[in-house]
């Protein structure tokens, strides 16, 4: 087994999937039992991965390779490593929530739901673990097809233009990415990421693969000013389609940075690192201060991922500067740390607080910040939860978000004092939107008969963000266990990205 | 000394805070107090040890670490203790009043329905606490520092149905993040130009780095310690509420007296103070940065004293006191008197949290009452109350042979002995403070429990005019309005949701003293308010108490040139007599007495003549106006324009939709996609990439 762990923890899923999707509407329960042992089954099978993971190389391990389409030679070739592993399990962990809320509150269609949910997993693990860069581009324009239908079918009325506006955006930027592998397997001969890696290109080359990688990473992360489809896709997808948008699918676009564009072209990032760098402060800055005003609690909470977001391309690319202003390469490790542990916790954070607004959502239908006040009322196990969700979005010590944050400030300090300054703005923004939120949604009197006809959580809604909330005090109080499995490679991608690779 | 032992000392708050918070309906009332009283007691009892350990025993001090936290570009982030003899001072401090307020709150929040989430939130505090004074690293101190903040966001807001309360708990959140962005920036530089987090190596650098240099832009370069110095201590600003990141403080009133004791005034706040005094070997070298701490500690210690004068709720003076008094210490350590600093820091855990407690007490006994115009001659129904009170007033104005006297009249001395740029202003400051210290103090004193027993007329009053009465009095005393409902309106601790008429209907006509778990802990706090001053002044301030834990350049100890002319703690008392500070108290007991007690008419009049200067000291030198009148709507403002302007304007409009309808067809086509079917989507996307991928595979 463990030779096939990987595609185990693909087509596991899928074919679950597809097999809810046969059982059909009238099979519901079954096909809602299914769908939460296979997501079970998923999160354990990362139990060996975890277990079995050496933490003392940069290796790729786990790794299957067989032929797929050989006439490219391109390569079912699958593979983890420290940047990818944990993505892996988060995926992993965070499609149970998913499945777990939606257990009585989707009624139409709910097989179709469950099914989209655990094949889009599939595809998503799939993202992380391809080391062939053709099956890689298979995963990553797969995974949107379940992701539109989510919130095509399932989302709220102005479904149709976050639909279209999502597909839009993603699919300009991986149009260009497409180009980008197939112009490096031209010159390569090969689909694997190692071989384009360690293929030797021009400056020229470089800043065109860059552009083109640029573009379809930063629509995923979402950088400013390619934003704007996200805080729309949010507000219209059902609560399972945010909390996956914003714990996982988001994070593809930081991975897509460390994994191809920082080890790919490094020459260029070191040249336009400016650019990526300013883009990032200006979500932190811009988009926190753009949170403050949202009157739609979705709406909030996306821009505040866009913001948080900011940190990781902060910390992937603050590597340059420090190289620049430090001379030396000390530090650059600690921002893609920070990076990689931003990702995590925000996965685990966003994702609470979307499951958060579902549990209200579900019980008032409208996400309408000004419907609410005084919910800790009469519901108070609940608004316990969501204010210690809050104090972790503001990047709370204790909690895990506050390593990522910290992280990357400490680090973005070496490579210059505004940098820092400018990152460090996030501490009194996202306390300022945060925390506001938390006093009109949950404090103050009840405001009105439908926050007073509340009922606090259900043993299922409390389960899932307990295990959530543990989740995000383990990482906040001992981060080492994370950040050991990602040292080899972090490590690795340092030398790789301060590396040159333009030919002599 | 033993790891296992230190480890315990904040671990058993942790522990009993856990099991109140979340087996509160288990255990019960008594339960919970009973779990967190006994963690709490267990905490101080160690601490003790520990104290009498390294003074008495000559363990030497330790520092280790607990467990590594973090291991990233090799380097070793941990969480990990260093117990010397200050951080065991405020360790015995902290878990001391802790333990005083754990048992005055068992009295004071009987009736209160959170009554165990209270007690959680107070033993997660004091484990907070202890994990920032006992932290060997800046990671563990940020850690301690944000989490007694976020304790203080909950506590304040405690009562949360109170529109004032919320209020005050985000203001004091977000006005401590304001502080805290500074200090996170201050970390980050010690770490950018020391390489590590551990106190060690920050210590160590110092004199290195103190002719490094920031680049700051092309053409100006800041001084790095200085620049390190000056973070850092905009992080205690934010958390010892030094102007202007003052304005949290008064309005954190809203939470419940014993944490307004334990929290506001004896402990979180003072953690400013004592960060700056561990960092000691950092500021040492830049007399710049200590010029400014001095002259923003001087200025909060005069310019917030007065406002104390104008307030008539008795938990506000008391709260202006104590920015006045953080000031006092402040001042210290921009004197380099850092043990001056501490040592009043400890005084005045005691004596302030004994104020606090007291006027709990009045608060109680006067049925959930906190304005002072409606109180007077309450001595004679709360002696135990009014003479604790007046003990820890009288330590407040530093009255010779009260702790008080020790560490404020050392702090006017020392910071008059400073040659730092600004020491004569901070001076002037300090001296005439002596004054305002105590105006303000007697003044409370008065008003409360001596004069006329004007409860029976305000009594009187709200059966004629009902409520409106309550909301009339409460303008006048709030002019600055911002949506603060009176205190007294909202009912008190035990019935926080009581109407003001319900509460007005069972209004007695007698107060009452309280009982004596409410009592006992104002004698234990009395105690030492009255005798620690005389009893340690010697070796803490004078001596060599600190030793190695506060680091002084020889040239700027002050403390050490006083202490020459230290013969004594009965000798100084005397000495004290003849000193300025002492006829200022003078001064200002007479004119208390004159205005508040003999006539209290001239005070209306005074008003009245100086109406312009009473505006201003109403409005609170209008920082809260300038907060949340300009600062709050610009950043409103300019987030409602960037979203409207830049992301759905110039973003969406422009770009997204605009490109768009620039390419004719594009239009066309998502209409007709946008048919409403949606599987028609699925179907495109579906073909899309099949065409795409067959178009590759002929192709190649």
């Amino acid at each position: 087994m463990q030779a096939h762990l990987l595609s185990i923890l693909i087509w596991l899923p899928i074919a679950a999937g597809i097999v809810v999707l046969l059982l059909g509407e009238r099979h519901v329960a079954a096909g809602r039992w299914l769908s939460l042992l296979a997501s079970i089954g998923a999160l354990a099978l990362c139990w060996p991965l975890l277990a079995g993971f050496n933490t003392h190389t940069a290796a790729y391990q786990f790794v299957e390779k067989a032929p797929w389409i050989p006439r490219f030679n391109a390569f079912y070739a699958l593979g983890v490593d420290g940047i990818s592993l944990p993505l892996v399990v988060l995926t992993a962990l965070m499609t149970i929530p998913v499945i777990v809320a939606a257990w009585t509150v989707v009624k139409t269609r709910a097989a179709q739901y469950y099914a989209a949910f655990l094949i889009m997993e599939g595809l998503m693990i799939g993202v992380f673990c391809a080391t062939d860069a053709l099956l890689f581009y298979f995963f990553w324009e797969a995974m949107l097809i379940p992701m539109f239908l989510i919130i095509g079918i399932w989302g709220g009325p102005r479904r149709v233009y976050a639909t279209i506006k999502f597909f839009l955006y993603t699919f300009l930027g991986s149009v260009f990415m497409l180009a980008a592998l197939i112009f490096m397997y031209v010159k390569a001969g090969s689909y694997s990421i190692a071989a384009f890696q360690a293929l030797p290109l021009t400056l020229v080359e470089q800043r065109w693969i860059f552009a083109a990688f640029l573009l379809a990473f930063a629509v995923k992360v979402p950088m400013w000013p390619v934003h704007t489809w996200l805080p729309d896709a949010h507000v219209e997808a059902p609560t399972g389609g945010s909390v996956i948008l914003a714990a996982i699918m988001l994070k593809m676009g930081g991975y897509g940075f460390l994994r191809f564009s920082l080890p790919i072209t490094p020459d260029a990032c070191r040249e336009l690192n400016l650019l990526v760098v300013t883009l990032s402060l200006i979500a932190v800055v811009y988009i926190g201060l753009v949170a403050i005003v949202q009157t739609d609690m979705k709406k909030l909470i996306a821009y505040s991922s866009i913001a948080h977001m900011g940190f990781v391309t902060l910390g992937a690319f603050v590597v340059y500067e420090i190289v620049r202003t430090t001379a030396q390469v000390q530090g650059a490790a600690m921002g893609m740390d920070g990076a990689m542990v931003q990702m995590i916790s925000h996965g685990l954070i966003s994702g609470a607080l979307f499951l958060c607004v579902g549990v209200l959502y579900d019980r008032m239908h409208t996400r309408e910040i000004s419907a609410y006040g005084g919910v800790i009322n009469t519901m108070p196990v609940f608004a316990a939860f969501m204010v210690m969700f809050a104090l972790a979005n503001t990047g709370l010590p204790g909690t895990s978000g506050f390593v990522g944050e910290f992280l990357v400030i400490l680090a973005s300090f070496k490579a210059g004092f505004w940098y820092s300054t400018l990152a460090a703005t996030t501490l009194i923004l996202g306390a300022s939107y945060t925390l506001w939120l938390v006093k009109r949604v949950l404090y103050g009197p009840v405001a009105n008969d439908h926050v007073a006809q509340l009922t606090d959580l259900n043993g299922r809604e409390f389960l899932v963000l307990g295990v959530l909330a543990v989740l995000v005090l383990a990482i906040g109080i001992w981060p080492e266990p994370l950040l050991r499995i990602m040292e080899p490679s972090i490590h690795h991608l340092v030398t790789q990205a301060v590396a040159t690779k333009i030919p002599a | 000394m033993n790891p296992h032992l230190l480890i315990a000392i904040p671990l058993a708050p942790l522990a009993a805070a856990v099991i109140a918070g979340l087996g509160g309906r288990v255990i019960g009332r008594a339960g919970a107090h009973t779990v967190t009283i006994f963690g709490v007691a267990v905490s101080f009892a160690l601490s003790m040890h520990v104290l009498e350990q390294l003074y008495a025993g000559g363990v030497p001090a330790f520092n280790g670490p607990v467990y590594t936290w973090a291991v990233t570009d090799g380097v070793h982030i941990d969480v990990g203790f260093l117990i010397d003899r200050l951080s065991a001072l405020m360790m015995a401090v902290v878990t001391f009043v802790s333990l005083c307020v754990h048992v005055y709150t068992i009295g004071y929040m009987r009736e209160d329905p959170g009554y165990t989430r209270f007690f959680s939130y107070i033993s997660l505090f004091t484990f907070s606490m202890l994990m920032l004074v006992m932290s060997n690293n800046f990671m563990q101190l940020f850690f301690g520092w944000e989490a007694v903040g976020m304790v203080s966001y909950l506590l304040i807001g405690f009562w949360y149905t109170r529109p004032s309360a919320i209020f005050a708990n985000m203001k004091a959140f977000i006005v401590n993040r304001v502080g805290d962005f500074g200090f996170i920036i201050g970390i980050a530089a010690v770490f950018s130009y020391t390489g590590s987090l551990s106190y060690d190596a920050a210590f160590a650098a110092a004199p290195h780095i103190a002719h490094a240099v920031i680049p700051i832009t092309a053409s100006t370069s800041w001084n790095a310690l200085t620049l390190i110095c000056i973070c850092l201590f905009i992080g205690a600003m934010g958390k010892s509420a030094q102007v202007p990141l003052h304005v949290w403080l008064p309005d954190s009133m809203e939470g419940p007296t014993p944490i307004s004791a334990l929290i506001h005034a004896a402990t979180m706040v003072t953690a400013g103070i004592f960060m700056v005094a561990r960092m000691s070997p950092l500021f040492e070298y830049s007399s710049t940065a200590l010029s400014f701490v001095l002259i923003i500690g001087a200025t909060t210690a005069f310019f917030m004293g007065i406002l104390g004068v104008v307030n008539n709720d008795i938990k506000r003076v008391i709260a202006y006191s104590t920015l006045s008094q953080l000031g006092y210490m402040t001042a210290a350590l921009g004197a380099s008197a850092y043990g001056a600093a501490i040592f009043h820091l400890m005084t005045h855990a005691f004596f302030k949290a004994l104020l606090f407690l007291a006027a709990g007490s009045v608060i109680i006994g006067m049925h959930h009452e906190q304005d002072m115009r409606k109180m007077g001659g309450l001595a004679k129904y709360m002696p135990i109350t009014a003479v604790t009170c007046w003990i820890g007033g009288l330590a407040l104005v530093a009255m010779p042979f009260f702790s008080g006297f020790y560490s404020k009249d050392a702090i006017i001395e020392a910071v008059g002995a400073s040659h730092r740029f600004g020491s004569t202003y901070a001076y002037w400051c300090v001296l005439l403070g002596a004054y305002i210290t105590s105006l303000y103090t007697f003044r409370l004193l008065f008003m409360t429990f001596h004069g006329e027993e004007r409860f029976r007329h305000a009594a009187a009053a709200h059966d004629r005019e009902g409520s409106k009465t309550v909301g009339h009095e409460a303008e006048r005393q709030e002019p600055g309005g911002h949506g603060h409902a009176p205190q007294d309106a909202h009912g008190g601790p035990a019935q926080p949701r009581a109407s003001v008429a319900a509460q007005h209907g069972h209004h007695p006509a007698e107060p009452h003293e309280s009982p004596w778990v409410v009592t006992l802990p104002l004698i234990a706090l009395a105690i030492p308010s009255l005798l620690v001053g005389y009893f340690t002044a010697g070796p803490v301030l004078y001596g060599s108490y600190f030793g190695h834990s506060i680091f002084v350049l020889p040239a700027d100890n002050v403390i050490g040139r006083m202490a020459a002319d230290f013969h004594g703690p009965g000798e100084l008392a005397f000495h004290g007599f003849l000193g300025a500070p002492f006829w200022l108290m003078i001064a200002g007991f007479v004119t208390a007495w004159v205005f508040f007690l003999w006539r209290p008419s001239l005070a209306d009049q005074a008003a009245r003549r100086f109406g312009w200067l009473r505006t201003i000291l109403i409005q609170k030198y209008y920082f809260d106006w300038v907060n949340e009148k300009v600062i709050a709507p610009l950043a409103r403002g300019v987030g409602f324009g960037l979203w409207k302007a830049g992301d759905q304007g110039i973003i969406d409009g422009a770009l997204v939709n605009g490109s768009a309808a620039t390419v004719g067809w594009f239009g066309g086509v998502v209409r007709r996609v946008q048919n409403g079917y949606l599987y028609s989507y699925a179907f495109w996307i579906v073909i899309g990439l099949a065409a795409l991928l067959g178009w590759f595979l002929a192709r190649g």
